[in-house]
């Protein structure tokens, strides 16, 4: 069995900032599946397409999971409280490559830095580079700083770095403390961590997003468009190596 | 005694609930679920000729009691489909209907005849696809295009042949008498509704292709209707789609002049909603002293 479906309970949640919610739930046969970078499908109760939630980090049986409102879906979600159901299918997607001896550059924008999480107990040595609009957007600086060197960019200076997450990376890449670049967040800073590494010949792996429908590789409306041709986000993604995606061609 | 053993144009299915087209792929990712060989059968993801990647996304959007797709036909070309994806599907023993599309009246002809040499069951036309171009939805919403198009797949297929309605169309009955004038062994209903969103903050449409096929619960009132229309208006089997989430529904669908049923949106829901709507048909034989799902086919008392 590589994912199921699963009646999740909520054991914990905690509202983290003015839209993201930070959820444990129990289900343990997703949880003994789980691999960092794979994501939950989520039902919202009424609405006819899941919500693809990303994996924070993989517990003994459990699941964390880091989520923003977005929409309608994504609100009626983080109406539910612990002790309620979640109707998960779990876990899909093709998630991050890792070999811990090397030394790794996580780099997270925004609602992209809680698939990192997982990623930042996975190697001997990592440094996380975690950029945010403003300092009331930042999450999961405390976990992360649990785990690794932590770097922090705003947009607006209000706190770490004012600037992009580029910056911190440009200067890891340019000193040669980098082996592998592993990324989540929008695609417009997805393509310059990507680019980045290019320049620098370091590997990288990105977490993409898009709308998903069956979550499981079927319906093909995920699509991302790469260099062996039109890829699916639910299945052969989230993860992909950087230099197999057609950046030119991401919205 | 098997309750739900449904024959349609000679060929045998253990129960009348088929996977819908576009929903499924080749049924490989829901066989993780369940043993795909529980259902009735799959039709296939549509082919074409010659592989296509389809259209930019976004391609999905959801809306009330259902969604939008724009999928745009993305499918490996027919010859993968009859060489790497229909032989695992027999393996599994379910019926394996190829679903075929094309940019032409001769792509449909030639796709025909890959799938006439293959160990498919049996063939749905799709001549009512929203979302491409050229091809799809053209070929299903005149008469004359209709005819042309099932005649000239007609003569390469010795292999039953279903024709599966656009929805979009004034008068369905007079496509479905097209269809079976033409050849058509039988007839599948309804494909998407052409629908559209916007995102109000962009003013974008939500889908990358602006419009795309609107499927779901929202659209089962519109496929009853033109079921039963079509039922009555021809002599042939005919499958009814479009929005059935459980076995109620299945059962309706019948009753307005289904033979067999298609389960599309559903799956993305709930990815166990075909085995469901299975056991609840069998219950509902059972509970109700129905020998055969058949004896319920076109049995509604209409005013």
């Amino acid at each position: 069995m590589k994912y199921c479906q699963e009646d999740a309970r909520i054991v914990s949640k905690n509202k983290i900032t003015s839209d993201v919610f930070d959820f444990v739930i129990s289900c343990s046969q997703s949880a003994a599946l789980a691999q960092p970078g794979q994501f939950v499908n989520i039902l919202a109760d009424g609405f006819t397409l899941r919500r693809p939630i990303s994996i924070c980090e993989i517990g003994q049986g459990t699941l964390r999971l880091v989520m923003q409102v977005r929409g309608d879906g994504t609100a009626r979600i983080a109406e539910k409280n612990v002790g309620d159901r979640l109707d998960i299918v779990a876990p899909l997607g093709h998630g991050f490559e890792i070999d811990r001896s090397k030394r790794a550059v996580l780099v997270g924008g925004g609602i992209g830095a809680p698939p990192l999480l997982e990623l930042s107990k996975r190697f001997d040595a990592c440094t996380a580079i975690l950029g945010f609009r403003s300092a009331d957007a930042m999450i999961l600086q405390n976990d992360f700083e649990k785990n690794c060197e932590t770097v922090i960019t705003t947009d607006d200076g209000s706190a770490g770095i004012c600037g992009f997450v580029t910056q911190p990376l440009e200067e890891m890449l340019r000193s040669g403390r980098a082996d592998v670049v592993l990324s989540c967040g929008p695609t417009p800073m997805l393509r310059n961590v990507a680019g980045l590494c290019k320049k620098y010949g370091t590997p990288c792996q990105v977490s993409m997003e898009q709308r998903m429908a069956c979550g499981v590789g079927a319906c093909l409306v995920c699509a991302c468009k790469t260099k062996s041709g039109m890829r699916h986000v639910c299945k052969n993604g989230p993860v992909f190596d950087a230099a197999e995606v057609k950046w030119d061609e991401q919205a | 005694m098997n309750r739900l053993k449904t024959v349609i144009c000679g060929v045998e299915f253990k129960n009348p609930v088929i996977a819908a087209s576009g929903s499924y792929g080749f049924g490989r990712e829901y066989n993780e679920f369940y043993p795909i060989s529980e259902i009735g059968g799959i039709s296939c993801k549509g082919t074409t000729l010659e592989p296509r990647d389809g259209n930019a996304p976004p391609r999905v959007a959801e809306t009330p009691c259902g969604m939008l797709n724009a999928v745009g036909l993305q499918n490996p070309g027919v010859r993968h489909f009859v060489e790497k994806e229909v032989p695992w599907i027999k393996e599994q023993g379910t019926v394996c209907i190829a679903n075929i599309a094309g940019n032409a009246v001769e792509d449909y002809a030639e796709a025909a005849a890959v799938v006439n040499d293959s160990a498919v069951d049996m063939v749905e036309l799709n001549v009512s696809c929203p979302n491409v171009k050229h091809g799809g939805m053209q070929f299903g919403t005149t008469c004359a295009a209709l005819s042309e198009v099932v005649c000239a797949v007609r003569k390469n297929l010795a292999k039953p042949l279903i024709v599966k309605l656009s929805p979009n169309v004034t008068d369905i009955t007079e496509l479905a008498r097209a269809a079976a004038d033409s050849g058509a062994d039988a007839l599948s209903l309804i494909n998407t509704l052409l629908g559209m969103r916007i995102d109000i903050r962009t003013r974008r449409p939500v889908l990358r292709n602006n419009m795309g096929g609107f499927s779901g619960n929202a659209v089962f009132p519109v496929a009853v209707r033109m079921v039963w229309q079509v039922k009555n208006a021809v002599n042939i089997p005919v499958i009814g789609m479009g929005g059935i989430t459980d076995y109620k529904q299945a059962v309706e669908m019948m009753m307005a002049g289904a033979d067999a049923i298609q389960v599309g949106t559903a799956n993305f829901t709930d990815p166990f909603a075909m085995p469901k709507i299975i056991n609840g048909l069998q219950r509902y034989c059972e509970d109700n002293g129905i020998g055969n799902i058949g004896e319920i086919v076109g049995t509604v008392r209409a005013w």
